[in-house]
């Protein structure tokens, strides 16, 4: 049997999740041992019009990355979003909280903001675009779960992806609950995986894997109302990489 | 073939950060069209900032790029504590300044060993090097490993560091984990003399082309320092430094239509940061290893070869091994201990600077009195490097126009992956179009 073709392509983003490939160091020549990599420019200079597999990574901000992307999907049998920035459109989307993309491109460019090679829209993540078969998430990905899932496609399975909360994972670790230290958490809502990786170093989870896909919106009430807050303080965190995710806490 | 009539279009250079651009349009020895070109999608970092608390400030701007994310959070960090009025301890800056050698040693090995050498051994990536020369392969492999389980200790994470608050930091390793990381980053000093055996077997392939330009970047008095992390802002053009705050009064940001990404001018047409500014500017203070490369590779101070920026890098990958291993003496000299962190919000406005491993960062952030972001500005290295290396082509191409078509586009290739550009970074930029 011939070996699949995998071809990772990049987007708007800050290339941080394929630097975690390039981080599993020698690990990359066995789990890609069962494949050839036929496109990869950040880390070889072959390219390819003929793949299996196409791996995405970054949101999609211009009309000419979606034609390019709607051109990958047409001949990708298996497309996979690689990271926060493909799976949820991940921190780029804070520009769409800006009512005028205009006033946007302004605060950057200045007077040449009309330029037209400037121009861009609204942040997409790759699912609003194409059909997305599997999600590695996260920001960045996490190298394991990454080798988990590519491993998993090429022996023919179905990867698994935990749907329960960071929370679990956390407690799990048993770390002390960041909400005693006045650091608001997302723990809650958001999809495990990560092995509660930011909390763990005694950082708050910011929400990079987006929520569960069925977020326990009456916990996350409970706990801001427990310490004090109100939504407004939550929807200022969630806001940094939740924009215009559904569902929302908030709504 | 060429006989002067050339078309070369590289689109996307590949083996750098981003996406870039070569055009190169020459007929009968006549160039009609050189550029350098940076289509990456532009993202609006400066104006995503608005409205977000000074908390978040570090972890938004830390995905401007996934290869220099510790830079980028350092001196948002550094620049966020002081528009708000905050000091850190003497134990925070020290922990920081380990992190932030982590991320230069990572860089330069990436770049030396994965994207650089395949260049210098004529191979289309290190893939087909493993065969070649599978234990230079290994041993790079091996450094860049350490390089991630050194920034995983004090960063929390390889890539987007999760310790660094504005004040302190939410977490520091034990003393026994920077033993341990001691340990290992002396164990690799031999690792650092065969990686630069094999650069040394082929530097012969680096081209010898001169331009001078201006170099920038950092510079610390006291004390003497090879600095990445203080200073002022320092130029070979003049002798006088400037302060990191008047960053706009260097930077001179302009927008060109070949660029998503801003352009920078000084005292000449363009400048040039990176590994060989700082060279330039601070050879003297290097660890007396990092000294011996260059040597062995005849750098010089005043040198204005744009190919030996990787050779400046090899020379700081050396230094910023000798220099952890001496930070983290003065660390457990002292005694390691987890510090609380407090900090009250007020008004301001201020800038910061570190050297990323490509050059010069500036970032700049105004705060209102509940330390809501009203204004950020962020002025990116290779952002600095772009016009240079328009007016680098501009003299190298005719020198070279006779040469086969195949050669021009690789010594092009070969001046921007040089640069080490990071390109993501730059629109907050690479690809080569080439006709001749």
């Amino acid at each position: 049997m011939a070996k699949p073709k995998i071809a990772i392509f990049d987007f708007a983003c800050c290339e941080g999740c394929q630097l975690q490939i390039v981080n599993l160091e020698e690990e990359i020549l066995s789990l890609l041992g069962g494949a050839d990599v036929v496109e990869w420019r950040e880390a070889m200079s072959e390219k390819s019009d003929e793949y299996d597999i196409a791996v995405i990574e970054g949101s999609i901000t211009r009309l000419e990355d979606e034609e390019r992307l709607k051109l990958i999907r047409s001949r990708a049998k298996v497309l996979i979003a690689l990271g926060a920035c493909a799976t949820i459109g991940g921190i780029n989307k804070l520009k769409n909280n800006f009512d005028d993309l205009d006033e946007v491109k302004k605060c950057v460019y200045g007077r040449a903001a009309s330029k037209p090679h400037l121009h861009t829209g609204p942040t997409k993540a790759v699912g609003e675009v194409v059909q997305v078969d599997f999600c590695v998430h996260g920001c960045p990905i996490d190298r394991k779960e990454f080798t988990y899932i590519v491993r998993s496609l090429l022996m023919g399975k179905k990867p698994e992806i935990p749907d329960y909360p960071v929370c679990v994972e956390c407690k799990a670790k048993g770390n002390p609950c960041l909400w005693q230290y006045d650091q608001v958490c997302l723990g809650p809502v958001i999809r495990a995986g990560c092995g509660a990786r930011c909390p763990s170093n005694g950082f708050r989870c910011f929400g990079c894997r987006g929520y569960t896909s069925n977020p326990n919106v009456d916990a996350a009430k409970d706990v801001i109302t427990r310490y004090g807050l109100n939504i407004d303080d939550l929807k200022t965190k969630m806001v940094l990489f939740g924009s215009k995710q559904e569902p929302t806490i908030y709504e | 073939m060429s006989k002067g009539t050339v078309n070369i279009n590289v689109h996307h250079v590949t083996r750098i950060e981003g996406h870039g651009n070569i055009v190169l349009n020459a007929k009968n020895g006549k160039i009609e069209k050189l550029e350098w070109q940076v289509p990456e999608a532009p993202r609006f970092f400066e104006a995503m900032m608005r409205g977000r608390s000074y908390e978040d400030i570090q972890t938004i701007v830390s995905r401007i790029c996934g290869i220099c994310s510790i830079s980028h959070s350092l001196v948002a960090t550094k620049a966020v504590e002081n528009a708000i009025g905050v000091k850190v301890s003497e134990q925070t800056d020290k922990v920081r300044l380990l992190m932030h050698y982590s991320e230069q040693f990572q860089s330069h090995v990436l770049h030396i060993g994965y994207l650089v050498a395949p260049d210098l051994f004529n191979a289309p990536s290190v893939v087909p090097l493993v065969a070649k020369a599978p234990d230079a392969v290994k041993t790079i492999i091996g450094l860049h490993r350490l390089a991630n389980e050194w920034s995983d200790l004090i960063a929390g994470r390889t890539t987007h560091p999760v310790t660094l608050r504005p004040g302190g930091m939410t977490k520091v390793p034990t003393e026994a984990e920077l033993r341990a990381l001691q340990d290992r980053i002396k164990k690799c000093v031999p690792d650092l003399k065969v990686v630069a055996d094999v650069v040394y077997s082929a530097a012969g392939n680096l081209p010898n082309f001169e331009r001078p330009t201006e170099y920038v970047s950092l510079k610390q008095d006291n004390p003497p320092t090879y600095t990445f992390y203080h200073g002022e802002i320092a130029s070979t053009d003049v002798e006088d430094t400037v302060a990191v705050n008047d960053w706009k009064t260097v930077a001179n940001e302009y927008v060109v239509d070949q660029s998503t990404a801003k352009w920078t001018k000084w005292h000449r047409d363009s400048y040039a940061v990176g590994a060989l500014a700082r060279f330039n500017n601070n050879a003297e203070l290097l660890s007396p290893m990092a000294k011996a490369i260059a040597q062995k590779f005849g750098l010089k101070k005043g040198c204005c070869n744009p190919y030996m920026n990787s050779i400046a890098q090899l020379a700081e990958a050396v230094h910023v091994i000798e220099a952890a291993i001496q930070l983290i003496d003065q660390l457990l000299t002292k005694g390691v201990r987890q510090e609380t962190v407090r900090v009250n919000p007020r008004a301001g406005k201020a800038s910061a600077a570190v050297e990323a491993p490509r050059g010069i960062l500036f970032h700049e952030y105004e705060f209102d009195r509940k330390g809501t972001c009203v204004g950020a500005d962020v002025c990116i290295p290779t952002n600095q490097n772009h016009a240079n290396i328009q007016k680098d082509f501009e003299k190298l191409v005719p020198e070279i126009l006779d040469e086969p078509e195949d050669q021009i586009r690789l010594k092009l290739e070969m001046l921007v992956r040089a640069y080490d550009p990071c390109v993501s970074c730059s629109t907050h930029m690479l690809d080569v179009k080439f006709v001749r």
